[in-house]
């Protein structure tokens, strides 16, 4: 499995970066914390908050990971922006090997690897004006930009909605949405190529939070991004994603395209999620039966063997227990890790669908 | 600049448009019949009108969702019928009666002697509204011994009871564990147990959900509909969260800026809603149940600072209809008036320019 990282030098600046084609992809990424006692702090179990992810990323196009908190989708989003160092697996950036990179050798793809932040108050340094924050990629990274720092940041404060008059003022001076276009312009401001959000509008009010994600859609558009979109608002998903992987106890458990996912869902844990989800429109109030999942999701420390969602799941049986379903293709682009799936089509028609 | 609110200093007599017979004014009509209910804080860079003349009833048995966002006064709202207001911060007037009797004019004590008893709140974040240092049982325990002459053995066996009602697993365990050893989801049960423990006739839940995950916020609006209708209590539900409102409420009020924008059954707020802002938080909202439309529909704009609400209608600034009355929503306040059927709106547009706003601007996109 883990082969040695060909680390290539990057020896030629790819040709035009073509939409589609794999920016990003990720292989049996596994990300354990140690859990330390004693005096001798040795090791005495883990966190087991990422453990064997395998998807990959095309250009151009939003994948959202979703799930309930512990799922490890904080912890993906930071190991493949190398906030985190994975403890085994592969992440390759644009044909490089990036999983073990030095805080030295990652800072040049820092210009092309961004992230959003979710709490537009923790992300903004208090004490430094709007200017200097969307402005200190450039200070770090050493750009020249070509009428100077302040007209760039001024430029960028426009893109995001905001009046370049802003560019003297402190965060705590304005709300959190507008505080959120900082942070954007933030992401913005070297051009990155991939930009990992973090939950990026689920502190924000609704209204606002419609501004943010027409903002992020306008960019995307405007500037060919990729997003690798965390979330735990299902709503707001099917509204921005391309494709979408459900995750529970670190692992993918479902990965499809949006319409597949949320018309036919696979995974029991998918089905329970969405129907989980309150609809505003009263018609349903009566139609819809809901999926009732017992108790909570089980400690990352010691996740339930074999399938992890055995011990919530109404369709388990004993082999849920003993042996791990793999995630695998049941449709086209649509993967399912469960032994007993919903919506797959009958063998028959499964034949038709393959020709 | 301290000085109390000059009472009725605008034409905002909302009370009139409930129509309401005026014989049974003094006691209140319904179970808890809240009216012109103001709440101002004043601070140094001037007064902040949380809530600003709200009026709303609201039976036994029923659940009223209050919606609206950050700032719109919904939980200062909820403080208020709960008497949580510190007193000389917050300057209250109008009317709260719950079951006939004033809470506004009531003193400090008769009001916590209400509390638990009569009405209880549930917090969004449970975390911060338990207290760390006492066990889960010992919280329960207190609120159920200040209205009832038990033993702590008998109060104790009561709360594991309740713990049990509200599905947490080996209750009798789990009575002697610390809010931290809960997870967030038993937390929120466990808050519930609390407020319940007492049968109160009045339920407030602030957010009660927005804390969780979809799966355990599903539980727990479940458990709060079973638990409503096992005891028969009027309900008060407050989110941003207007799934949660479909699912939960009888009936809506809007909130902006302090003031209720629409009032009506949920029915009528999802169907045939009529004021531009809750076309707007429906528009800004994206569907988990049908493929999207092209774009999401936002506010424009920011909500206003409660210290300089914009004048005439709070939302002009914001409203893309604000241009179709002569300027009326610059300069006057629009009143919460009946437009049929018991749904109230605060909107200078007339019925038929709202009619066709919804069914050709709207509508379609939503």
């Amino acid at each position: 499995m883990s082969t040695p990282g060909t680390t290539a030098d990057a020896e030629s600046t790819p040709a035009v970066p073509k939409i589609g084609e794999e920016i990003l992809s990720v292989d049996g990424l596994v990300k354990h914390f140690p859990i330390r006692k004693g005096i001798l702090q040795r090791q005495v179990g883990a966190v087991q908050a990422v453990d064997g992810l395998t998807f990959n990323v095309t250009r151009g196009e939003t994948l959202s990971l979703v799930g309930e908190s512990g799922c490890g989708k904080t912890t993906t989003g930071r190991l493949l922006t190398r906030l985190l160092e994975p403890t085994s697996g592969k992440i390759v950036f644009e044909g490089r090997d990036i999983s073990h990179l030095r805080e030295g050798q990652m800072r040049p793809l820092r210009r092309d690897v961004q992230m959003i932040f979710q709490d537009p108050y923790g992300s903004l340094n208090p004490r430094h004006t709007v200017g200097k924050i969307v402005g200190a990629p450039f200070r770090l990274q050493n750009v020249k930009t070509e009428h100077g720092v302040k007209k760039a940041v001024q430029e960028l404060l426009e893109l995001v909605g905001l009046s370049p008059e802003h560019y003297n003022r402190y965060p705590h001076e304005f709300s959190g949405g507008q505080r959120q276009r900082i942070g954007i312009a933030r992401t913005l401001a070297l051009r990155p190529k991939l930009i990992v959000a973090d939950e990026p509008v689920s502190a924000l009010d609704v209204s606002i939070q419609a501004q943010v994600v027409n903002l992020l859609e306008d960019l995307q558009e405007e500037f060919d991004l990729t997003y690798v979109m965390i979330a735990h608002d299902l709503s707001v998903v099917r509204h921005v994603s391309d494709r979408v992987a459900v995750m529970y106890l670190g692992k993918i458990v479902e990965l499809a395209d949006r319409v597949d996912l949320y018309e036919k869902p696979m995974h029991p844990y998918t089905v329970a999620l969405l129907s989980a989800v309150p609809v505003p429109d009263t018609k349903r109030k009566a139609k819809q039966e809901r999926i009732r999942l017992q108790g909570d999701v089980p400690s990352p420390i010691n996740p339930p063997p074999a399938c992890r969602f055995h011990t919530r799941c109404w369709k388990a049986q004993e082999i849920c227990k003993v042996t791990e379903p793999p995630l695998v293709e049941l449709a086209p682009g649509h993967q399912t890790a469960c032994h007993f799936p919903e919506n797959v089509e009958a063998p028959a028609a499964k034949a038709d669908s393959a020709d | 600049m301290t000085e109390p609110i000059e009472e009725a200093q605008d034409s905002a007599q909302q009370d009139s448009a409930q129509q309401d017979s005026v014989q049974r004014v003094e006691r209140g009509e319904a179970f808890l019949d809240v009216r012109d209910l103001k709440v101002h804080f004043p601070t140094d860079d001037g007064v902040v009108k949380s809530v600003d003349g709200i009026s709303f009833q609201l039976e036994r048995g029923k659940t009223l969702g209050i919606v609206g966002e950050s700032g719109s006064g919904k939980s200062v709202t909820s403080l208020s019928i709960m008497g949580l207001h510190k007193p000389g911060v917050a300057n209250i007037s109008g009317q709260i009666f719950l079951d006939g009797q004033d809470l506004v004019t009531s003193t400090r004590e008769e009001v916590r002697l209400l509390r638990g008893k009569r009405m209880a709140m549930i917090f969004q974040d449970p975390l911060s509204a338990m207290h760390p240092f006492y066990t889960v049982g010992t919280q329960i325990v207190e609120a159920y011994r200040v209205h009832n002459q038990v033993s702590k053995a008998v109060a104790k066996k009561h709360a594991i009871e309740m713990l049990d009602r509200v599905g947490i697993p080996q209750p009798d365990r789990r009575v002697d564990a610390y809010p931290h050893q809960f997870s967030g989801g038993m937390r929120q049960r466990a808050m519930i147990a609390m407020a319940l423990s007492c049968d109160p006739d009045l339920l407030i839940a602030d957010e009660p959900t927005t804390a969780l995950d979809v799966t355990v916020q599903a539980q727990i609006l479940d458990l709060i509909r079973d638990l409503q209708r096992e005891f028969n209590s009027a309900v008060i539900i407050i989110t941003h969260d207007l799934g949660v409102v479909a699912e939960l409420a009888d009936d809506i009020q809007v909130m902006y800026a302090g003031r209720a924008v629409e009032y009506s059954t949920a029915e009528d707020i999802f169907d045939r809603p009529q004021h531009p802002y809750t076309w707007g938080l429906l528009g800004s909202m994206p569907r988990i149940d049908r493929e999207r439309s092209e774009r999401l529909m936002p506010i424009k704009g920011t909500p206003p600072s409660l210290i300089n609400v914009p004048k005439g209608c709070a939302f002009n600034p914001r409203c893309n209809y604000a241009h179709l009355n002569g300027g009326a929503s610059e300069t006057e306040r629009p009143e919460l008036l009946d437009t049929g059927n018991g749904h109230l709106v605060a909107c200078h547009l007339s019925p038929q320019e709202r009619q066709k706003a919804w069914e050709t601007d709207i509508k379609p996109k939503l």
